[in-house]
């Protein structure tokens, strides 16, 4: 894992020291409000529908159990014991108190941890495939990438006040588990094939948000000494031309949209050939050092097969159910990822305690090399775990709520807080997300169904990624009241789409009722072994749509 | 000058506590955590003057983000919002009714 070295500590402590006295200067009325927005913005700390919010920033999702014992004492000292994780990989708390931030900020300097462009018109957070490292399928851990591009962008002097915010994430596998192509700008490792050599395909000019767009294959191979230089002359491009008359045409994907991905590159590309030299290459050994925080931890030589946990499975059916279902193959012979599920039926997805954040942080020291990865689907993964050790591992988690066997099932919710506490939100999510959780809590049943997804926006800005839920639902104000609309065929995946919209908005009592209709229509006519995603492509919209009326007329 | 839109009578003053970052409302004096002792406007000129107390109280720095909200009144004379945003604003988050002043005050 990636340690602070003396400029990372040194910036971190002097922001802490910044925002200390610029909270003082607010409490003190020397600063109004509307100046004092963007400053605690660009800390993390916005003002919501109940409180103060802090976003804490986990870059690409990776932390070690001091830090994730770090924020469970922030959260009993500071806020209400609980901790929120985020579809950006990131944690947030709901209650802090303005004259307390400083304070926390502290804590998490002391821990190599900030909240520094968790908000505002910068490059935010750098996200990863939070299967980063230990992946079966990946050509290369995407963790220093995103590890080089977030020291690039941390207060990047040119690109610090954008027309917007600005999203980044990085993947070394070709399964893309970090949602690429819904990223302002996408990093892909990957083979030239021409060549053998290794690079990166950039994408750029994705988002979802009221306006979604895939993002396009912008380079198609770009050698690797050259991100930097490229990634700047894309932000380069966007920051002068990308529009600013209004905050919602003002991503990178409207500036693509509406000039052509042709014209777009060409102003890239005229950007880059201006600053390309050896110079502005990605310094070698730089990168190196960077890169040597993230060698693989001293694996055991294990077997395929672990004979124990076999054993244990044959015993112990709940037990068998979570090794089917929160397991992930890793690359080392032996070992899993092990996938933590923060959406026990009921609770509200990506929610976790104090006290279960002390519990897993213990689990990745004595099981997991002290490594713990935050997932854009709001779970916890121990990365590295010896197949010997899933059954005490799952024994621990059972006791403390969070042993439910259900990632990639159709309880594993995705959900933005919505209107329980965000400002910004048009409707709740979490409630919807805890009834479906409920209708479908029966395991047999969610075999059945099989791998899916269902994604919950509280409002059209989309931090709930309906848009490539395989069920998309989006919260909205109807004649004074919530009403959720539902699309489907969404795909978050390499498959990448956008959903499609079944119909008219359903009040909530009505959403699991509907959600059942289409999945009559998935059940009854899937072939064998084919996903809900996979016989809707075969399917299309049509026959899903039909059903869906029939609630829809009953409805109105 | 074209007049000021303000919501429909009768409303209450609604603001974050600066320091607190808890929903606050305008009372008979000050502010209150309780929305059930809001100070209800029920004319034109009380609304006028909550209105004003708000952004004098925000220039103040004691409060962020005052503003008017339409609410009904309970048999009780309790006054409740009309929209479910600001309803949910006066309980806390519907998923965890033992925070927030659902908690605090029993409501």
């Amino acid at each position: 894992m990636y340690r602070y070295d003396e400029f990372d500590e040194r910036l971190v402590r002097e922001r802490v020291a910044q925002f200390a006295s610029q909270v003082e200067r607010r409490i003190s009325g020397a600063l109004t409000e509307d100046e004092f927005r963007p400053l605690r913005l660009k800390n993390g700390l916005y003002l919501q529908l109940h409180a103060y919010m802090l976003r804490i920033a986990v870059p690409y999702g990776t932390l070690n159990a001091r830090q994730l014992r770090q924020l469970a004492r922030i959260g009993d000292v500071y806020d209400r014991g609980y901790g929120h994780f985020t579809t950006r990989q990131n944690l947030q708390f709901n209650w802090p108190k303005l004259k307390d931030v400083p304070a926390i900020l502290g804590l998490l300097a002391d821990v190599e941890m900030h909240c520094i462009q968790t908000s505002g018109n910068c490059i935010r957070n750098v996200t990863a495939d939070h299967f980063a490292g230990v992946a079966y399928d990946e050509l290369e851990d995407p963790r220093p990438v995103a590890e080089l591009l977030r020291q690039w962008s941390s207060l990047h002097p040119e690109f610090d006040w954008l027309g917007r915010k600005f999203k980044i994430a990085v993947s070394g596998a070709p399964h893309d588990r970090a949602v690429l192509k819904s990223h302002d700008v996408g990093v892909r490792i990957l083979r030239d094939p021409a060549t053998g050599e290794i690079g990166y395909q950039i994408l750029a000019g994705g988002g979802l948000g009221r306006t979604p767009m895939e993002g396009k294959v912008l380079r198609a191979f770009l050698p690797r000494e050259k991100l930097l230089a490229y990634i700047e002359a894309i932000l380069r491009v966007y920051n002068l031309e990308g529009r600013r008359d209004n905050k919602y045409k003002a991503r990178i994907k409207i500036l693509v949209h509406e000039i052509g991905l042709e014209a777009f590159r060409q102003l890239v590309e005229a950007e880059f050939a201006q600053i390309d030299s050896p110079q502005n290459d990605v310094d070698g050994e730089e990168f190196a050092r960077i890169k040597s925080y993230f060698s693989a931890p001293a694996y055991e030589a294990l077997s395929d097969v672990s004979r124990k946990l076999e054993e244990a499975q044959a015993q112990d059916e709940e037990l068998a159910r979570f090794v089917e279902h929160n397991l992930f193959r890793h690359k080392q012979k032996g070992y899993t990822a092990l996938t933590i599920s923060l959406k026990k039926i009921g609770q509200a997805p990506g929610d976790a305690t104090s006290r279960q954040m002390r519990v897993i942080a213990d689990l990745a020291e004595k099981y997991s090399f002290d490594e713990l990865r935050v997932t854009h689907m709001q779970n916890i993964v121990l990365p590295h775990v010896r197949l010997d050790d899933v059954a005490e591992i799952f024994a621990t988690l059972r006791a403390e709520e969070l042993g439910e066997a259900n990632i990639g099932l159709i309880t594993d919710i995705l959900s933005c807080p919505g209107l329980d506490y965000c400002a910004l939100a048009t409707a709740r999510a979490i409630p919807v997300a805890q009834d479906l959780a409920r209708h479908f809590a029966d395991p047999r049943k969610q075999k059945e169904i099989g791998d899916i997804n269902i994604k919950i926006s509280g409002c059209i800005n989309a931090c709930g990624h309906h848009h490539v839920g395989n069920i998309g639902i989006l919260g909205l104000e109807k004649k004074g009241a919530e009403s959720y609309q539902i699309t489907i065929g969404g795909d978050a995946s390499e498959n990448y789409a956008l959903g499609e919209l079944l119909g008219p908005g359903l009040p909530a009592e009505v959403v699991p009722e509907a959600i059942d209709k289409v999945l009559a229509v998935y059940l009854a006519q899937r072939q064998p072994g084919e996903s809900f995603i996979e016989a809707y492509r075969r399917l299309g919209l049509a026959p899903f749509k039909t059903a869906f009326k029939e609630i829809a007329d009953a409805v109105a | 000058m074209a007049a000021v839109k303000r919501p429909p009578l009768p409303v209450i003053l609604v603001a974050n506590d600066l320091l607190e970052g808890d929903v606050v409302f305008a009372a008979e004096h000050g502010w209150t955590l309780d929305p059930r002792v809001a100070k209800v406007a029920r004319d034109e000129a009380t609304a006028e003057a909550l209105e004003a107390f708000g952004a004098s109280e925000s220039r103040q720095s004691k409060v962020v983000d005052p503003y008017l909200v339409d609410v009904e009144l309970t048999p009780e004379g309790a006054p409740v919002p009309r929209h479910y945003r600001e309803l949910l604003r006066t309980l806390g988050p519907s998923n965890r009714r033992d925070l927030g002043k659902q908690a605090d005050y029993e409501i």
